[in-house]
């Protein structure tokens, strides 16, 4: 056994494996499935200050070795979450942090306020990066001035460490990285969805209801790679990779690259237990290197 | 109900039509098959098909406890059930079940409507609805008669009547020329609840023609469907199989398959 323990902002995690808000619900779906205990930490779905019924369907495009989806954060609220999720999430022994999003800058921080509040979740994730939410989302992660905003003002109301999750569909996520850091980020997680589209040739129609998604799955790992690497040479801050992750060895390259930490998404839907075969294959990976810490592999890519 | 991930073995695959095949299953490792409800559905795995990313939502055909084998009735639709179709005895297949509500069951007379591959949740249902006490019916529609299988099966459980869009006839069976909404039975006949599992032009149809019957208003879940919403997770978790209900976005996984009509914005 080698020691799996990563340390995050001050926050300690007994592993490195997390997983991706959108993909694992409150974690209690998943409870039939793995001991949630085992896990690094889980990431609740996307939650705004106010209910979202989310898009029209359908969805969901399936494509070669990924998918898109077009869901826009459909949730039931930052005061729902409150009085009905977290008095079920407050006793896991794992870390449960909470993804915030907004359509404006006061919805993010009124969030957060309610959000200092809980005890026992650690830290949030500042959702600045979702593609299918309109005037905002990831309006905030494009430009750097708004999200240094963003994340400015919620550091001045919220008291814990904030990931900040940034998306891919950027000429320099380099640049935004730096923004959210300078602007008080203790982390940027990193990659939201890559904001695509697909089509049905016999009806000369878009598939998703709102025609772009955001895409996820293996496709997207080389991007994910790329980014994280980026975002490594670029800023102090840790990292949190993500992005078409689907088993040990992808999270492994993440790691390589520059993440101190990953998170598993799209691939919960394929094996709902697969976050168990990544922590048991990263342990067997430091062994099989000589590594005695997770953290040796952290930027270990040679270059 | 607690959900599995097991991996199953093939027993059979045989070809039914064209595009239908019939695949039974049993557990790899030999154990018991956990309890499913009618109308619940399992998520394959589809290996070695680079096509192929997410798992394919299959409806419950029959659970032949006997034998303990799981049976699923599948159509050709694309390039996941068709490499489904491939499947030879003795292969593994890995599943994650059982998933979703499952159709309600309760006595009296219970008509059981589909038409095409959604014939398949009903032969397990009308099973089910026979062992609580109900007089089970089936109106079972088709394009033309040899699209129709496995007939057998159904009139071991209850009476069956047909519908061929060609007029084409079964010995031995009230069949009438057209869809099922236009045969008889359904028009006259006084049921006790209707379980309706087919394409949607289909289901909406039916829902629209009992609309107006009193037993509509004056019985709880007198009429439901089961839909098929595209879908990945399976889980109620990635939110993407969500039918506009009464009561907002609901997922077709978690929260259905199977809906009472009247919280349907039909």
């Amino acid at each position: 056994m080698s020691n799996l323990v990563t340390n995050i902002a001050g926050i300690e995690f007994k592993n490195p494996v997390l997983t991706a808000s959108g993909t694992f619900g409150y974690g209690v779906e998943f409870a039939d499935f793995i001991d949630l205990n085992r896990l690094g930490g889980f990431i609740v779905k996307g939650t705004t200050l106010h209910p979202r019924q989310g898009n029209a369907y359908p969805r969901l495009a399936e494509t070669p070795s990924g998918m898109i989806n077009a869901v826009g954060l459909q949730n039931k609220g930052v005061q729902y979450f409150i009085d009905h999720i977290y008095p079920q999430l407050k006793d896991y022994k794992t870390n449960v942090i909470v993804n915030l999003s907004g359509s404006c800058v006061e919805d993010y921080v009124t969030g957060a306020e309610m959000l200092n509040q809980l005890d026992k979740i650690p830290c949030i994730e500042l959702n600045i990066s979702c593609p299918n939410v309109k005037a905002g989302g990831m309006g905030f992660g494009t430009q750097p001035k708004m999200a240094e905003e963003v994340v400015n003002k919620v550091r001045a109301v919220y008291n814990k460490p904030i990931i900040v999750k940034l998306t891919p569909n950027v000429t320099s996520i380099a640049e935004i990285a730096k923004a959210v850091e300078a602007a008080g980020a203790d982390s940027v997680s990193l990659i939201n969805t890559v904001l695509a589209m697909a089509v049905d040739a016999e009806k000369q129609r878009p598939i998703l209801s709102t025609v772009t998604g955001g895409m996820s799955g293996a496709a997207v790992k080389p991007i994910a790679l790329r980014c994280v690497w980026q975002v490594y040479n670029a800023v102090q801050i840790p990292i949190i990779g993500l992005g078409g992750i689907m088993n040990a060895t992808d999270a492994i390259e993440m790691m390589l690259c520059g993440a101190r930490a990953i998170e598993v998404g799209t691939a919960n839907f394929i094996d709902p237990a697969v976050t168990m075969s990544i922590i048991d294959g990263i342990d067997s990976y430091l062994e099989r290197h000589g590594c005695k810490n997770v953290s040796e592999i952290v930027g270990a890519l040679k270059i | 109900m607690k959900k599995y991930i097991s991996d199953f073995k093939v027993v059979e695959n045989s070809r039914l039509t064209e595009r239908l095949f019939l695949l039974k299953l049993e557990p790899a490792d030999g154990t018991q098959i956990q309890e499913i409800h009618a109308g619940q559905f399992v998520e394959v795995r589809v290996d070695d098909e680079p096509k192929v990313f997410l798992r394919r939502p299959i409806s419950v055909h029959r659970v032949d406890k006997e034998k303990n084998q799981l049976w699923l009735l599948v159509q050709i639709a694309g390039n996941g059930t068709r490499k489904l179709s491939e499947l030879s005895t003795s292969d593994k297949l890995n599943l994650v079940y059982p998933l979703g509500n499952g159709f309600t069951l309760s006595k009296g007379k219970i008509l059981l409507i589909g038409g095409g591959v959604g014939i398949a949740p009903l032969l397990e249902t009308g099973a089910a609805l026979k062992e609580v006490g109900a007089e089970v019916f089936f109106l079972l529609g088709a394009r033309t008669a040899t699209d129709l299988v496995e007939l057998n099966l159904y009139q071991q459980i209850g009476t069956v009547y047909v519908t061929t869009e060609d007029g084409s006839r079964i010995e031995g069976l009230d069949c009438q020329k057209g869809f099922v909404t236009n045969h008889s039975v359904l028009q006259s006949g006084k049921f006790d609840g209707l379980k309706i599992c087919g394409p949607m032009p289909m289901m909406k149809s039916v829902a629209s023609l009992v609309k107006d019957w009193t037993e509509m208003q004056s019985k709880e879940r007198f009429c439901e469907v089961s839909l098929e919403n595209k879908m990945a997770c399976g889980l109620g978790v990635c939110l993407c199989c969500v039918e506009d209900t009464k009561e907002g976005h609901k997922c077709v996984c978690s929260e259905g398959p199977v809906f009472d009509v009247k919280d349907l914005k039909w």
